[in-house]
């Protein structure tokens, strides 16, 4: 008789979404794919109580008093970094920045012996950011069960905080996601954040995003991702409510995608003249650090329809939103 | 005052108008109204406009310091405070439906003292059903009543804007 070993224990055991606890809750942010429509809403209806907290005389709150926040950029980023310390900082938590390049990851050390190490000196959130896909989600799976992390970018994969801070943007300034066309312009196939603003979007019920560029950055099989695929700025901007143009990264050009920068400013850059083909009351975004005349005129940029600045600021109430609501949930 | 021991009988809008006429009573000419979301809210919007005052009432939240956040944690609520009056050297009189362990009103007052130090806070209440574990009293309550640990109580309004009791099995 014949021996079946049994199926491995990944395949019989029921899949359940990492971020979520068995009630549905959130207690990880990795991703918006797969992330249900209330738990997005309750991240976006959470953040506007926390800008409030600006306008106040004390800009602090207690929900992470005695926490501590580790911020693990293991590849480099300034204005996600920053906002995320000020996040932590407004919900009282003690943040600590790790210097990464000075840090055993350069000595060799794996990178859930460092987890393992900083877990030891009672870490309760790891806020990480990671150049491979999808090493928050191993953090994710190995840390104790009061432990929290978030994406705050890994590799190509997902940017879930920047797509969440973009859809406060939007209904900020648009009130329904229901009823608006999004164009996403740039380097769609290597965007981390591209791909989170898809699956937020779709998600929230947009019923048109489209995505723009030239095609060996936006390859056709991107609809299936339920996008539209436009290689071109008129077909592309033509009447959107949304605009959000995405960085470009120079290590493209050098990879033989593009012929040089002036040739895609030429074609995809946002002037006063292409935004003209979107909505008359359209918003301009991006996720930054934006390169002049490279992907975004100035004068766009400075523009009225920017919302570029404010983007900033609603993102760090969307951080305390999500560290918030992931700190009182247990696994 | 109107006391009664029992829940069944509980006209909120006749405590309501016990309350108006206490509230009206405690008020000084720089006193402002600030309703505890939701149920006080409601109460401190028709007390602004039965009572004539001038400067609109503030809402205030509980949410962001509870002390039972690491149980319950962070439920999306649109109860955001909003205090449309400078909070320095007020005197604020705080309107709630339900008054019990009192760690809401713990909770609203480090609310408040975020946004500046007020001259004084005075509590008024709909109702006070006993059971305190902290030392806060109300200044008036329009009803004392006795229920079980585990009876939750609280105000609801209808689309006319009458109010009515909520009673619940926890």
């Amino acid at each position: 008789m014949a021996n079946i070993a049994p199926a491995p224990a990944i395949l019989r055991k029921p899949q359940r979404n990492p971020q979520l606890n068995a009630h549905g809750e959130l207690i990880h942010l990795l991703s918006t794919e797969g992330l249900p429509k209330a738990n997005l809403l309750q991240i976006l209806d959470t953040a506007e109580q926390f800008l409030s907290v600006n306008d106040r005389e004390v800009k602090k709150v207690p929900l992470l008093r005695g926490k501590s926040v580790f911020n693990l950029f293991f590849e480099n980023s300034t204005r996600t970094r920053t906002t995320f310390e000020i996040a932590a900082k407004r919900l009282s938590a003690d943040v600590i920045n790790l210097d990464i390049a000075r840090s055993s990851a350069s000595k060799g050390e794996s990178l859930l012996d460092t987890i393992a190490n900083l877990s030891a000196m009672q870490a309760d959130m790891f806020i990480v950011r990671h150049s491979e896909s999808g090493a928050p989600y191993l953090i994710a799976q190995h840390v104790a069960p009061h432990v929290h992390v978030v994406n705050a970018g890994d590799g190509r994969h997902a940017h879930p905080t920047q797509a969440l801070l973009d859809m406060y943007t939007i209904r900020h300034y648009k009130k329904d996601f229901t009823n608006l066309t999004v164009a996403i312009v740039g380097d769609i196939v290597h965007s981390r954040v591209a791909r989170s603003n898809i699956h937020a979007l779709t998600t929230l019920g947009v019923p048109e995003v489209r995505v723009v560029g030239p095609r060996t950055l936006v390859p056709g099989d991107l609809r299936h991702l339920g996008v539209r695929v436009c290689h071109s700025m008129e077909e592309g901007i033509k009447d959107a409510d949304v605009v959000i143009m995405l960085r470009l990264q120079n290590e493209r050009m050098n990879g033989g995608m593009l012929p040089s920068a002036g040739e895609f400013f030429k074609e995809f850059g946002l002037t006063e003249a292409k935004l003209a083909l979107a909505k008359p009351d359209a918003i301009v975004m991006h996720p930054g650090p934006i390169n002049r005349g490279v992907e975004i005129d100035s004068a766009v940029a400075d523009g009225k329809q920017s919302v570029i600045l404010p983007q900033v600021t609603f993102g760090i109430a969307v951080r305390m939103a999500v560290m918030g609501i992931i700190a009182g949930n247990e696994a | 005052m109107s006391d009664t021991s029992s829940t069944l009988r509980l006209d909120a809008e006749a405590l309501y108008a016990d309350l108006c006429k206490g509230v009206q009573r405690l008020l000084r000419p720089e006193t402002v109204l600030v309703g505890v979301w939701s149920g006080g809210a409601w109460l401190a919007e028709r007390l602004n406009a039965d009572l004539g005052l001038s400067t609109p009432h503030g809402v205030i939240s509980s949410a962001l310091h509870r002390d039972d956040f690491g149980q319950r944690g962070l439920s999306a609520t649109k109860d955001a405070t909003h205090l449309p009056f400078e909070v320095e050297g007020r005197h604020i009189l705080l309107v709630d439906d339900v008054l019990y362990t009192g760690r809401t009103t713990r909770a609203v007052l480090n609310e408040l003292w975020d946004f500046g130090r007020p001259a004084s806070v005075t509590l008024v209440v709909l109702v006070d059903r006993g059971g305190r574990e902290l030392p806060i009293e109300p200044a008036y309550s329009a009803a004392r009543i006795a229920l079980p640990a585990e009876a939750r109580v609280s105000l609801d309004r209808n689309a006319e804007g009458r109010f009515q009791f909520q009673f619940e099995k926890a």
